[in-house]
């Protein structure tokens, strides 16, 4: 079996994958992370985890329609598969569970689902 | 997009670099997102940034997942392997004469290679044979003498003894040895032979690092025991152990054996030392002279460990000397030095300055050729491939069609061009096993074949890989790349680009083919040269020899009294010196009419009667010595350049006054001249000299005999040899040959020359290899051009003319720009020799045409072969 945890860069990136939709392609997604999280990144780094994330049957992919600035190229589209966005969930209620157990924010923080 | 932006593109080197690391499936999209992201940085930002920008994301896509894999993973490698083998055989056995021309020329190249660079290790490790080589040292001596500043070897026992007391710290485990062999008749039983060996510190075997075969190395500390070495016991012994067994030296002296050393091999310093005995021996009878300052006789070595300043201790040696010595040698200037074993055998001092001596130089002339040699090899076997390769490409094209991948391609040229070159390895290595002998006894080496080394394994295999590598690169990278539709066309064009750098080539090895030439014609001239001049004596039909035995001064009126009555010889004579050295130098002569400037010495030789005859001399004015006349006791003979020196008109009957520093003044008559004798090197111009009628003992070690030329050598040689024996029973006859003695002064000469025709050879048939497969691949170029031409009426003559023409021309270049080379480096060589042949344009001319005929005869077999193809075959290949 494939390691299926998810660590932190591949957890942003599967969530910018959802938000960015049928616009999910390497660069939109670099961009994307750069401006949300303001940290700087590089096109092959986040398309070797686009990859991984793949091969751990996170995402799929298939080619899109190609554009004229990217030379006519087509570009590769990713969608976040069902057992991706149960990772997330997840990821996210072990985070909330965690949450809850802090003491110090139990009882000030107001998480909605 | 708009107009501008389609002049702004990213960086084409980075985007080559991208495709060329990236797997081909991933690059449309990631070419596609790098350049969007480029565009856009050129509308945010600027131009260069973007660039940058671009490198980053190329350098960034440098991860596992995006590269190319290597292994197509749909076929099996071994059945692959076993294919691409079996394609490499059948390929070997179609083209069969092409097959041989080159895996032999490559190993033609090999074995010269190796056997430089075996002859190269041999000198580089001189003397390491010698244990703690790094750290030995010989002192030296340095003073002005009449020829300028000398630099000598010898020593005081005394000065060594002082060191040894005042120095023990520093100078660790001096030894002072006799240094030059003595050669003596060591006897056992009935076996009596002459060797030479050494008197040393009994502490030799150790100093050196000996490996004993019997005994250890303290064998000589007692009084009169000898060490042997291992051929020299078996001489004398057979196979047994002669440890304890004793032997007589010179038959005055009993000596027992303490121990066996294996041989020194042939680089080293003291090679061909027989036997080692001690100096407590040798000066058993006079001990005092272990430490004495009146005769320098004693060589000084010494061990100093690493860390001591060599200047400084130089300097301590020269203040514990100088104050010692006579105000005489004081006046010389005297300087002591310490010099390290590593440098002994490739430094000389010239004036009383170290540099690299001949030996050294021709370390790196010899280095220099091997690479060449091999250079040139590889780059034919190289040429030879791709000559073939227009042949290969509908190979390829069909191939390619069949869905090869590039990959496989490659690895099928890599793996040919490992076949060839190991099987030129394998040949190279038989040839090597053949050659070595020939090999060892023309350079005068002991070099063992190196089967047992692994550094030579590692070098060949790693030499095999360098070879496939190259070799193979051209045709791998080069065919595999043809697109299929144009190989199978066969419209394959190979331009000018493709045959401009095999002319640089034929160039550049018919230029060293060319010097090769000339420098073997010169080294030979120059050794005919010598070997024409007027030897002044007739070495053919006489033999010499110089009895060992403490009876041979009584004896020798007797001994050649008997001689001569056997009727064998026609004349018997004696002198102090052999007729092949010009030992013996001396000045205080003095005359009438002398210019006062003179102080020039003079080659001093003692002859007896008889000798002139024995020996041939020619007389140009007077007479020889005549026994029956008492006042010749007190004659002397002058040679020719001694009669020149002199600048005599007359000089029969001429009283000349002799007065060396070491005896009295004495006068004698000039009663005759000869002509000169070549006693020194045969290069270099006869000294004056003179000869003194003396029947004295202390003048008659050399016995000259002049064999009747009626009666055969062997017959002669065994009548004398009888007498010798009844005679002297205790020395052996020992005689030898004069005109070998003669002969052995060309030695160094003829061994370059016997190597230089060798590897001129061997350079003429590497070229011709070349240009056999340069010459192949023009006429293969040419086929269609020759077929139209046939059909149009052309003659053979002139196709022969067509395509031999262009290798005419590049050899002649090749020659005119070798003869000024070949020329500097002969002068430079010639310029050792005092008599040296003349460099004339005969020669040059020679080489360059001699170049030429072999270019055309090579070259005539390809041109030829296609001139005489029938045109319907060469225009039907389409």
């Amino acid at each position: 079996m494939k390691e299926t945890r998810l660590g932190d860069f591949e957890e942003t990136l599967l969530l910018l994958v959802g938000i960015l939709e049928k616009e999910a392609y390497a660069f939109k997604i670099a961009e994307e992370f750069e401006s949300q999280t303001k940290r700087s990144t590089s096109i092959g780094a986040v398309h070797s985890t686009l990859n991984r994330l793949s091969d751990k049957g996170f995402l799929t992919s298939e080619m899109g329609a190609a554009t004229a600035e990217r030379g006519g190229r087509r570009k590769r589209i990713y969608s976040i598969t069902a057992s991706g966005q149960r990772a997330l969930q997840d990821s996210r209620d072990f985070k909330l569970s965690l949450w809850k157990q802090f003491p110090a924010f139990a009882g000030d923080l107001n998480f909605s689902a | 997009m708009n107009k501008k932006q389609n002049h702004i593109t990213p960086p084409r080197l980075a985007q080559k670099l991208l495709l060329l690391f990236l797997k081909e499936e991933l690059a449309e999209e990631v070419q596609g997102d790098l350049e969007e992201k480029f565009y856009q940085t050129v509308n945010h930002h600027s131009l260069f940034r973007a660039k940058r920008n671009y490198w980053f994301q190329v350098i960034n896509y440098i991860r596992p997942f995006a590269l190319k894999r290597n292994r197509s993973y749909q076929s099996k490698p071994i059945t692959m392997f076993r294919h691409n083998f079996k394609v490499s055989t059948r390929q070997m056995l179609n083209n069969k004469g092409y097959s041989a021309i080159n895996v032999f020329g490559l190993a033609l190249g090999m074995t010269v290679a190796m056997l430089i660079g075996l002859w190269v290790h041999d000198e580089l490790t001189f003397n390491q044979y010698h244990e703690e080589y790094d750290t030995t040292y010989q002192l030296l001596r340095q003073e002005n003498g009449s020829k300028g500043r000398y630099t000598s070897e010898w020593f005081y026992t005394g000065m060594g003894a002082l060191l040894k007391e005042t120095l023990p710290h520093k100078l660790e485990n001096l030894l002072m040895s006799k240094g030059t062999p003595f050669s003596r008749v060591l006897a056992h039983g009935d076996k009596k032979l002459s060797f030479s060996g050494l008197y040393a510190e009994s502490h030799f075997p150790s100093f050196f690092g000996l490996d004993m075969k019997y005994g250890n190395e303290d064998g000589l500390n007692d009084l009169y025991s000898i060490m042997l070495s291992e051929s020299t016991a078996k001489k004398l012994f057979g196979d047994q152990n002669p440890v304890g067994e004793l032997i007589s030296m010179d038959i005055t002296d009993q000596y027992m054996v303490s121990g066996v050393y294996f041989d020194l091999p042939k680089n080293s310093e003291f090679s061909g030392t027989d036997y080692l005995s001690s100096y407590k021996t040798f000066f058993a009878k006079w001990p005092e002279r272990l430490n004495i300052w009146d005769n320098m006789n004693t060589k000084v070595y010494a061990k100093i460990q690493p860390g001591n300043d060599l200047e400084e201790l130089n300097e301590q040696i020269n203040g514990l000397f100088i104050p010692r010595l006579a105000e005489t040698s004081k006046e010389r200037d005297p300087n002591y030095l310490l010099h390290p074993m590593s440098q002994w055998h490739t430094t000389t001092f010239v004036e009383g300055v170290l540099g690299k001596n001949q030996t050294y130089r021709y370390i790196w002339m010899y280095g220099f050729l091997g690479v060449f040699v091999l250079t040139l090899a590889c780059i034919n076997f190289m040429n030879l491939s791709t000559a073939r390769s227009e042949k290969r490409a509908k190979e390829v094209g069909v191939r390619k069609t069949l869905g090869s991948l590039r990959q496989q391609l490659i690895s099928q040229f890599y793996l040919e061009s490992f076949l060839y070159s190991f099987l030129a390895f394998v040949l190279s290595l038989l040839l090597l096993k053949a050659l070595l002998p020939w090999f060892n006894h023309t350079s005068a080496k002991d070099i063992v074949p190196p089967w047992q080394v692994s550094t030579f394994w590692l070098a060949c295999i790693s030499f095999i890989i360098f070879t496939t590598l190259i070799a193979g690169s051209y045709p791998a990278a080069y065919l595999s790349s043809f697109k299929p539709i144009n190989a199978l066309r066969g419209g394959l064009k190979f331009g000018k680009r493709a045959t401009t750098p095999r002319k640089v080539l034929v160039v550049f090895q018919f230029l060293i083919s060319v010097m090769l030439i000339i420098g073997s014609i010169t080294i030979n001239n120059q050794i005919q040269e010598a070997k024409n001049r007027p030897i002044g004596y007739s070495p053919n039909g006489m033999i010499s020899i110089s009895p060992t035995s403490p009876n041979y001064h009584k004896n020798r009126a007797v001994l050649r009294q008997e001689i001569l009555n056997t009727g064998m010889v026609t004349e018997v004579g004696f002198s102090n010196y052999s007729i092949t050295n010009d030992r013996g130098w001396n000045n205080g002569f003095r005359w009438d009419g002398m210019d006062p400037a003179f102080d020039e010495s003079f080659n001093t030789v003692h002859i007896t009667e008889g000798f002139a005859e024995a020996m041939g001399m020619e007389f140009i004015a007077g007479r020889n010595f005549d026994p029956t006349r008492i006042a010749d006791k007190n004659g002397i003979i002058l040679n020719e350049s001694a009669l020149q020196a002199m600048q005599l008109e007359d000089p029969i009957g001429m009283v000349i006054t002799y007065d060396p520093s070491w005896a009295e003044a004495a006068n004698f008559t000039i009663v005759g001249v000869v002509k000169d004798m070549i006693k020194a090197s045969p290069f270099e111009q006869t000294r004056q000299s003179v000869m003194f009628n003396s029947e004295d003992k202390r003048y008659t070690a050399y016995m000259y005999m002049r064999l009747n030329p009626d009666v055969s050598a062997s017959e002669s040689l065994s009548a004398i040899e009888q007498v010798f024996n009844e005679i002297l029973p205790e020395a052996p006859f020992d005689y030898r040959f004069a005109d070998d003695d003669y002969n052995k002064k060309f030695e160094a000469e003829i061994r370059i020359s016997d190597l230089a025709i060798f590897f001129t050879i061997l350079a003429i048939l590497i070229s011709c290899l070349g240009l056999f497969g340069l010459s192949a691949f023009v006429a293969e170029q040419k086929t269609k051009e020759i077929g139209i031409r046939k059909v149009l009426g052309a003659s053979i003559l002139h196709l022969w003319q067509l395509l031999s023409k262009e290798f005419a021309v590049l050899v002649l270049t090749a020659s005119i720009i070798a003869i000024p080379i070949a020329h500097y480096f002969l002068e430079d060589w010639l310029s050792t020799y005092e008599l040296r042949t003349k460099l004339s344009w005969d020669i040059f001319a020679f080489a360059g045409l001699g170049g030429l005929a072999i270019t055309l005869i090579t070259v005539s077999y390809q041109s030829l072969k296609a001139a005489l193809a029938n045109p319907v075959d060469s225009l039907r290949t389409e």
